[in-house]
C-alpha cells in the first residue's frame, strides 16, 4: 500500500468540504477520483499534497504520516500535474521540466548528469525531445499538457497526481494525453491518482474508483462495478444513458439531459 | 542561446570597464598619470577620496537595487512589483525624514544617525508586513502585495506630514533625500551599508533555482519539495536587509530594481540562476553611468541621480518593450 487516508476531514468554518474520507491505493494502481463540481475532489487532491492540512484523520505515504515528511522529501514522492500551465516567463521547455529536479537537488550542487539524464528520460517518455529548446509560449495546450507531465516524472516521484489533465485540450489532445498516461504507466509501473470529470474516461483507464459526493465517498470499486445507472446516479443525483461502445463493447454513458435530479 | 551566453559573458567585462573608467570623469576630468603618479595630489585625493568611493557606492546601490527587483517580480509573479513595493524604502525613507525633522546629530557604534533611523524604519515596515501576513495566511503573496502598498502609502503620507511641520531648511534636507543621490566622502558610508547588503545578496543568489520555481506559482512549486513559506520569507528578509542598507546609504534610487531586471530577461532569458549575476553587473555598471551623467549635466552643480536614473529609465523601458513587442 502507497497511500491511506483515513477519516480524512476537512472543513471551511462550518462547511464540512470532506467529511471522513477513507480509502486506500496500492503501488502500481491507477486510481481515479470521480464526483460532480463541489463534491471535494480538488480539496482531497490538496490533502494529499500537503497544500492543506486536515480538520481531522490522516493520509499516510508509505505507511508514515504525510505531515512527517520534509517538504522535500515528498517531492520525491509525489508530483503532480495541474490541469493547465499558468503564465510562465518564456521558459524553454528543458528549463522549465529541468525544475522538476528540485526535490533531488542539495542547496549547495549544481545540476549534475544524474538530473540531466532524468531530464532527458522524462523528455523521451513523453515525446517531448525534439521541443526541448522552443518556449513554453509557442507550445499548444496539449503539447504543454505533456511538459507538465515531464517536468513530474523528472521528479521521479512514485505516485503521479494528476488534476484533471486534459480539462481543456480538444478530444484528440485528450486521447494523446491519456495514451501518454497508458505508455508512462506500461513503463514505469508509477501509481497514478487521477481526478476526472470524464466518466468513460474514469472507467477505461483506471483499476479503482473513488466516487465523492458532497465530501463523502459513496462509491469505491472497479470500472465495471462503476457503470451502473444506480451507482452513477448515487455520484452525481442525476440520471445517465448507458451504451456499449460499437468497436470494443466496454461501457459508455451520456448525461441524460432530459431527466432531473434524483 | 549563443546570443544569451554573449550577453552573459559581456555583461561582467562591461562592468569591469566602467570601474575602470568612471571614476576618471567628471567636472574636472581626471588622468591615470595624475592620479597614480603623484599620491599627494589634489587628483589622486579627488580619485581616492571622493570618485571611487562615490562609484563604489553607485555599484553597490545599483546591483542590490537590480537584485532585489529581480527577487520580488519572481515571487509575487508581479512584472511591476519594485524592491520598494513591501514598503521598505517608504520605510527608511520615514526613518531618514524623522532624523532630520528632529535635528539630532547621533552616531550609535560607528553608524550615522541617519542610517540607523532609515535601517530601523526599513525594517519596521517589513516586520509590520511579514506579521500581518504570516498572520493572516502563511505569507501569501497578495497579502503581502497590498501590505506593502498600503504601508507605503501610509508612511509617505507621515513623511508629508513631516515635512509639513518642519521648517524650510529640514524640509528640503527631507525633499532631497527623497530624491536620492551618492554624494559620499570616503569609504565609511560604504562599509556601514555593506554587511548588511552583502548578507542579504548572498541569500538571494544562493535562491536562483527557487526563484525559478516560484516564478512558474507558487501551487506548483510547493508540490514540486519547494518549502514556499520558508524559502519566501529567506528572500524577502534578504530583500530587506538589501534594501534598507543601500536606501540609508543612497536613498530611494528610482527604477533600477523595475527596468534592469526587465532588460536583463529580454537579454538572457527567463532563467534565474544566470539573471541574478547578469543583474548584479548591469545594476552595478548603470547607477554608476547615471551618477556620473548626474555631476555632468549642470556641472559644477550635481542632479540627484534619482533623476537622471527616471528621465533614463523611463524612455529606455518604453523603447525596450515597444522593440520586443514588434
Amino acid at each position: 500500500m502507497i497511500l491511506e487516508a483515513k477519516a480524512l476531514t476537512y472543513a471551511v468554518g462550518d462547511k464540512l468540504l470532506l467529511d471522513q474520507v477513507d480509502f486506500q491505493i496500492q503501488a502500481g494502481e491507477r486510481f481515479a477520483i470521480v464526483g460532480p463540481n463541489g463534491a471535494g475532489k480538488t480539496t482531497l487532491f490538496k490533502l494529499i499534497c500537503r497544500l492543506l492540512k486536515p480538520r481531522a484523520g490522516s493520509v499516510r505515504l508509505d505507511q508514515k504520516p504525510l505531515a512527517e515528511y520534509s517538504r522535500k522529501a515528498l517531492g520525491r514522492w509525489i508530483a503532480y500535474v495541474p490541469q493547465a500551465m499558468a503564465r510562465q516567463d518564456h521558459f524553454t521547455v528543458r528549463e522549465f521540466v529541468l525544475m522538476g529536479r528540485y526535490p533531488h537537488l542539495s542547496p549547495f550542487t549544481s545540476i549534475s548528469r544524474k538530473d540531466d539524464a532524468a531530464v532527458d528520460r522524462a523528455l523521451e517518455l513523453t515525446r517531448m525531445q525534439d521541443f526541448a529548446l522552443r518556449d513554453l509560449g509557442t507550445l499548444s495546450g496539449g503539447e504543454q499538457q505533456k511538459v507538465l507531465i515531464a517536468a513530474a516524472l523528472a521528479q521521479e516521484p512514485r505516485l503521479l497526481l494528476l488534476d484533471e489533465p486534459t480539462a481543456f485540450l480538444d478530444p484528440f489532445q485528450q486521447e494523446q494525453i491519456h495514451q501518454l498516461l497508458e505508455t508512462i504507466h506500461s513503463q514505469t509501473r508509477m501509481t497514478l491518482l487521477e481526478v476526472t470529470h470524464d466518466v468513460n474516461r474514469a472507467a477505461l483507464g483506471h483499476d479503482r474508483i473513488l466516487g465523492l459526493r458532497d465530501g463523502r465517498v459513496v462509491f469505491l470499486g472497479t470500472p465495471e462495478a462503476l457503470m451502473q445507472a444506480p451507482v452513477l446516479e448515487n455520484i452525481y443525483g442525476k440520471r445517465f444513458l448507458l451504451a456499449r461502445h460499437p468497436d470494443n463493447g466496454h461501457m459508455i454513458v451520456l448525461p441524460d439531459a432530459g431527466k432531473g435530479k434524483t | 542561446m549563443k546570443t544569451r551566453t554573449l550577453w552573459f559573458l559581456s555583461l561582467p567585462l562591461v562592468w569591469l570597464l566602467s570601474l575602470l573608467v568612471l571614476p576618471f570623469i567628471g567636472a574636472e576630468m581626471l588622468r591615470p598619470h595624475e592620479v597614480f603618479g603623484d599620491p599627494g595630489s589634489s587628483s589622486a585625493t579627488l580619485f581616492w577620496v571622493l570618485r571611487l568611493p562615490r562609484v563604489l557606492a553607485g555599484m553597490l546601490t545599483g546591483a542590490v537595487l537590480a537584485l532585489a527587483g529581480l527577487a520580488v517580480q519572481a515571487l509575487f509573479r508581479n512584472p511591476l512589483a519594485t524592491p520598494f513595493t513591501l514598503g521598505t524604502a517608504s520605510g527608511a525613507s520615514l526613518g531618514a525624514s524623522l532624523y532630520i525633522w528632529t535635528g539630532w546629530s547621533v552616531s550609535v557604534l560607528g553608524l550615522s544617525g541617519q542610517t540607523l533611523f532609515s535601517f530601523l524604519g526599513a525594517a519596521a515596515a517589513l516586520l509590520f508586513i511579514y506579521g500581518l501576513a504570516w498572520l493572516k495566511d502563511n505569507m501569501a503573496a497578495e497579502t503581502l502585495l497590498l501590505a506593502g502598498v498600503a504601508i507605503g502609502i501610509f508612511f509617505s503620507s507621515l513623511i508629508l506630514l513631516l515635512q509639513y511641520l518642519s521648517d524650510q531648511a529640514h524640509s528640503l534636507r527631507i525633499l532631497r533625500w527623497l530624491m536620492g543621490g551618492l554624494e559620499v566622502v570616503g569609504y565609511r558610508d560604504l562599509l556601514q551599508s555593506l554587511p548588511l547588503a552583502l548578507v542579504g545578496l548572498v541569500i538571494i543568489m544562493f535562491h536562483g533555482f527557487e526563484l525559478n520555481l516560484l516564478s512558474t506559482g507558487e501551487e506548483l512549486s510547493q508540490a514540486r519539495g519547494l518549502d514556499v513559506p520558508r524559502v519566501k520569507l529567506l528572500i524577502l528578509s534578504g530583500v530587506g536587509l538589501m534594501v534598507g542598507s543601500v536606501v540609508a546609504l543612497a536613498g530611494p534610487v528610482a527604477f533600477i530594481g523595475l527596468m534592469v531586471p526587465h532588460v536583463a530577461r529580454l537579454l538572457l532569458g527567463p532563467d534565474h540562476r544566470r539573471l541574478t549575476w547578469a543583474v548584479l553587473f548591469l545594476g552595478a555598471t548603470f547607477l554608476p553611468v547615471c551618477d556620473v551623467l548626474a555631476r555632468l549635466i549642470l556641472a559644477p552643480a550635481e542632479l540627484p541621480v534619482g533623476i537622471i536614473t527616471a528621465l533614463l529609465g523611463g524612455p529606455f523601458f518604453i523603447w525596450v518593450l515597444t522593440r520586443k513587442k514588434t
